[in-house]
């Protein structure tokens, strides 16, 4: 492969020289991106299967702390986080089609997607705070699932019950409407936690909210350093360094938000959906 | 390879705008299928959609489908490493009480 002459003068500003020309060097730190977002799947991916591992072992409790935390925010968060890729991409588009100011526009948008969601995060954290569900003692107030003096909001245990309870006079209710006899009504209702058994899984919960905190913890402080890596860019942008022929840096900042964007994309399900008790808002 | 020129490497903002409409739809799906019981199919109807939410980002909007081979055999060997991590580590935990 025979490539173009340029001499010192015309090449493009930002080729610098121990590369070709611009096609090798995007290529290059493309694949050096890759490279570190590996590590990235690696470290990701160590939590992930610690969680479904954790999640076999202790399944009754899993169920329980999925079911109390709110679906509705972890899927409001979703859209919010997928929009915010959306714009991302269309950042890096504006990077090489379009001028200086929308490619700032395009970046801002991302920029208040990505701080809406952190918002949504410290909102969802701070419930937890609040009903107890935070592991440990060192923040906040100590972890208390069964409903101790000021974290009555959070009682799993007395949820569990309540939960079981409702069920069956949703099939008691259903039954005589149906015109079930009493033995078949019986055999469809389900069993009402002991007190004992409610208090144990509700305790053993604090190891899903362990989990919890540790995989949306990482992947928030992930979203803060995007947004100071988004910061950056929308600096570079402003002062006109990009272009058709140079946008590296966009593109491998939009990879960054991307993969922060697929992590969640997997949290929401393992955290919000799969273990929930079918049913349950 | 050497054509391969950086106007036609990305997609268009009308593609992007069907990815997310997708996207969209599938998380909508995923969130309802949630309350309904589906048995064991439920974690199942979940990371399946969320697989496929993931795949759709990396080709579209990480633009791995208009990178080069280097790049997709980093991508693919990054989640096959992945998948050996979390099926090897799971089957051993599954099958202790076999």
């Amino acid at each position: 492969m025979v490539t173009s002459e340029t001499s010192t003068t015309e090449h493009h500003p930002a080729l610098v020289h121990h590369f070709d020309d611009m096609e090798q060097q995007k290529e290059a730190s493309t694949f050096g991106m890759w490279v570190f977002l590996l590590t990235e799947i690696m470290m990701f991916g160590g939590l992930f299967a610690a969680y479904l591992i954790y999640r076999l072992k202790f399944y009754p409790a899993f169920v329980a702390g999925s079911t109390s935390i709110s679906v509705s925010w972890g899927f409001a968060n979703t859209l919010v986080l997928l929009g915010s890729s959306f714009t991302m991409a269309m950042a890096v588009w504006a990077a090489q089609n379009r001028s200086r100011k929308q490619q700032v526009m395009w970046l801002i948008f991302t920029m208040i997607l990505g701080a809406a969601f952190l918002g949504v995060k410290a909102k969802e954290y701070y419930d937890k705070y609040e009903e107890c569900h935070i592991p440990g003692s060192f923040i906040g107030k100590p972890f208390n699932a069964t409903g101790g003096p000021g974290c009555e909001k959070g009682n799993i245990a007395e949820e569990m019950q309540e939960r079981a309870r409702k069920t069956n006079e949703e099939i008691e209710r259903e039954g005589k409407a149906k015109g079930w006899d009493e033995k078949k009504i019986a055999d469809k209702k389900v069993a009402v936690p002991s007190d004992a058994y409610a208090v144990q899984t509700a305790k053993r919960t604090e190891i899903f909210f362990s989990f919890y905190f540790a995989m949306t913890g990482l992947h928030a402080f992930h979203m803060v350093i995007g947004l100071g890596l988004l910061s950056w860019l929308t600096l570079r942008a402003s002062r006109g360094e990009f272009d058709g022929q140079y946008f590296t840096p966009m593109e491998l900042g939009g990879l960054y938000w991307h993969f922060v964007d697929i992590v969640w994309i997997f949290l929401f399900p393992l955290l919000y959906l799969i273990s929930r008790h079918s049913g349950a808002h | 390879m050497a054509e391969h020129t950086q106007e036609q490497a990305h997609p268009t903002p009308r593609l992007y705008l069907v990815i997310i409409s997708i996207l969209i739809l599938l998380t909508i799906a995923t969130w309802r299928i949630a309350f309904v019981d589906l048995g064991i199919f439920n974690p199942v109807v979940a990371l399946t959609i969320a697989v496929i939410k993931a795949v759709l980002v990396i080709l579209y909007f990480m633009h791995v489908r208009y990178s080069s081979q280097l790049t997709k055999v980093t991508v693919g060997a990054g989640f096959f490493w992945l998948l050996i991590l979390i099926t090897l580590s799971l089957l051993d935990y599954i099958s202790r009480n076999w």
